[in-house]
């Protein structure tokens, strides 16, 4: 592996600038509280840090789970080579939303209640304790990297013997918590927008989940191939591509279904800012990514992919960002996030893309050889060949 | 028995009593600059607005199956059986679920402050508890806002419109919004005028999560076992064909 360049004086200016300003903000939301840090009110009590911070950033490492079905349960062996760097960036998007929630309870120091204290008719409550094993999870499937690092041989073989464990259960709390960030809204029928209530929900949730899981590998080994000189493995993105189509054309058709069945199709046409999102919303997570991908061209090439997994991302950032703040604006207030949250979310988006390269950078995250999560007890039947690309070329 | 609340706008005089009357009970700050704050807030659990010579108060409806109190991941939100829905700040964490989900808007926040905390009206649970009825039904000097059992008060509110219905809109709101509510108004002029939702769902709130959030202890072992499977039948695939390969050799071995 080629050592990474330094090369963005620029980038690491604005990093510092970006902790500065955090800094100062923190200051000024721990000791003035939320009132000084955001402009949330009583009208509009959940703002850009639930929107983004929490929402998106959990939506964000759903590649961990995707990968780790493909990879360890459905036994696709090629896509081995790529499944740590997902884990990585799963394990990292956790700890931040969790970082970030510190910022967003107005009472963080309680943040561990819900251990203790419990009402298992909220679903804030499940999501609680979802985020909280997985959390745990995710160390615990991130920890081989760890233990390799330190050539720590016995506890290596606990957890690799252990990992199917490990496994279905992140599978399984991502499965639930993914959803029941949108069970989240299921209380909310006459104040969330009709564009965006729906019985259905949590399946939203959890199929946009996946469409973004795939997106975001994409988007990381892209960029992983450029800034690390790591080899594009495009055989790979390009099955990633292929479950992405199906995903997104599961989702759009769903989508419409229900907006046709509830009888909110119509609102389409009836002009306003929350039509005007939604159609943004709507071009940018559906139709585009799936007309690019209805072209051969772009389905197999690097660039192609590349573009179709950020303008996914962008879409299904947009959809929890209107689910969040434009879906509930016309039943409560009109909010435009204050600087000051913007310079929160924008510490935390710079600081996982931080860790991250230093992490990449120290710890064998990129083996030189596939190395799965679970170790083949065997040497698999056939070598498979990865063609390497390079996404600059 | 659960108590309540009967608010009956046309027997208002817009004094103002009930506000003062909360404030002292809640120990809250009560001046005129507070009275002419024309909505509620974490200093300020009741309003009494005025639409020309018309009034309506705005307070905690304190439903009989509160959004707020499903949704508090940590229980700091309860309905009581008497009725109150009552706020235990040592047990929130400040997420401000109850905020997003409230129908009516209710819970207000501590926003300035570093140590914040949820405020609404509680419906004066203590003096509840003890037999007494609400400091703003007992401010009131006209008997508009009337404090009592909810069944008698709903009984009565019926009545006084079937007795006055010229004096009266016929909608006791609060009878069947989101389920039912302890604190019920009467009103001659349209509730939305004074910010009320009128489009409410008679469903209790909660039904919509709770359809949801029940399945999950059945879904659990079953998508588990089906992750298992799949991953049982997708590694014996492997076994097999490597297997077969491995017979395969011997027996051309074998050949040989």
């Amino acid at each position: 592996m080629t050592v990474p360049k330094i090369r963005f004086t620029f980038w690491k200016a604005v990093f510092v600038v970006i902790m500065i300003a955090g800094a100062y903000v923190t200051y000024l939301r721990f000791f003035h509280g939320l009132g000084a840090a955001t402009n949330l009110s009583d009208r509009f009590p959940w703002g850009l840090w639930v929107g983004f911070d929490v929402m998106c950033g959990v939506m964000l490492a759903a590649g961990g789970f995707t990968l780790t079905t493909a990879v360890e349960i459905f036994n696709i062996k090629r896509m081995h080579s790529i499944v740590r760097p997902t884990i990585l960036t799963a394990f990292l998007g956790y700890l931040l939303v969790c970082a970030a929630l510190m910022y967003d309870l107005g009472l963080p120091w309680n943040i561990w209640h819900p251990i203790i204290m419990r009402n298992p008719h909220s679903v804030m409550f499940e999501v609680a304790w979802c985020v909280m094993l997985y959390t745990t999870v995710l160390a615990l499937e991130f920890s081989p990297i760890v233990l390799e690092h330190f050539n720590l041989q016995k506890p290596l073989r606990i957890v690799r013997r252990l990992m199917i464990v490990f496994v279905v259960l992140g599978v399984l709390l991502s499965t639930l918590h993914q959803s029941s960030l949108g069970s989240l809204y299921l209380i909310m029928p006459n104040r969330l927008y009709p564009f965006w209530w729906s019985p259905l929900l949590p399946v939203f949730f959890f199929l946009s989940a996946i469409a973004v899981g795939l997106a975001m590998t994409i988007f990381e080994s892209s960029m992983s191939s450029k800034y690390f000189g790591r080899e594009l493995e495009l055989p790979v993105l390009i099955d990633l591509g292929r479950a992405l189509v199906v995903v997104l054309a599961l989702y759009g058709i769903l989508r419409l279904e229900d907006l046709y069945h509830r009888g909110a199709l119509k609102l389409v046409l009836v002009p306003g800012y929350q039509q005007r999102f939604f159609l943004l919303e709507i071009f940018l997570s559906v139709i585009a990514p799936l007309c690019l991908l209805l072209v051969r061209r772009v389905r197999e090439s690097a660039q192609g992919l590349y573009l179709v997994a950020v303008l996914t991302l962008l879409g299904f950032v947009t959809n929890r960002l209107n689910v969040t703040i434009t879906g509930v604006e016309s039943a409560s207030a009109r909010y435009t996030p204050k600087w000051t949250e913007v310079v929160i979310t924008a510490m935390f988006v710079a600081l996982g893309f931080a860790i991250f390269g230093l992490v990449a950078k120290y710890l064998p995250i990129f083996p030189e050889e596939k190395k799965a999560l679970i170790p083949a007890l065997r040497e698999p039947a056939f070598a498979e060949v990865a063609v390497p690309v390079h996404a600059g070329d | 028995m659960s108590k309540g609340i009967l608010y009956d706008a046309t027997l208002c005089i817009g004094c103002k009593q009930c506000e003062q009357g909360c404030a002292t009970e809640n120990g809250l700050p009560y001046d005129d600059r507070i009275a002419a704050e024309e909505v509620t807030s974490a200093h300020k659990y009741t309003v009494v607005l005025t639409k020309d010579d018309k009034f309506m108060r705005r307070l905690c409806m304190n439903c009989d199956d509160p959004a707020c109190a499903s949704v508090c991941p940590v229980g700091a939100l309860k309905k009581t059986a008497l009725g109150p829905v009552t706020y235990d700040k040592s047990r929130c964490m400040g997420c401000r679920y109850c905020m997003a989900a409230c129908p009516f808007g209710v819970p207000k926040y501590e926003w300035n402050k570093a140590v914040p905390g949820v405020r609404k009206c509680i419906m004066c649970s203590k003096r509840v508890a003890e037999g007494k009825q609400t400091a703003c039904a007992e401010a009131c000097p006209t008997g508009a806002t009337k404090f009592g059992d909810r069944d008698e008060l709903l009984e009565e509110a019926k009545k006084r419109i079937h007795d006055n219905p010229g004096n009266y809109l016929n909608h006791v709101f609060g009878e069947t919004e989101v389920g039912g509510t302890s604190v019920i108004l009467l009103s001659s002029i349209p509730f939305d005028l004074f910010g009320y939702r009128t489009d409410l769902t008679e469903r209790a709130l909660p039904m919509y999560t709770y359809q949801v959030l029940s399945r999950i202890p059945d879904f659990v072992p079953l998508f588990g076992v089906l992750l298992g499977g799949v991953y049982w039948i997708t590694h014996r695939r492997e076994d097999v064909a490597q297997a077969e390969a491995e017979e395969e050799n011997q027996r051309k071995g074998g050949v040989k």
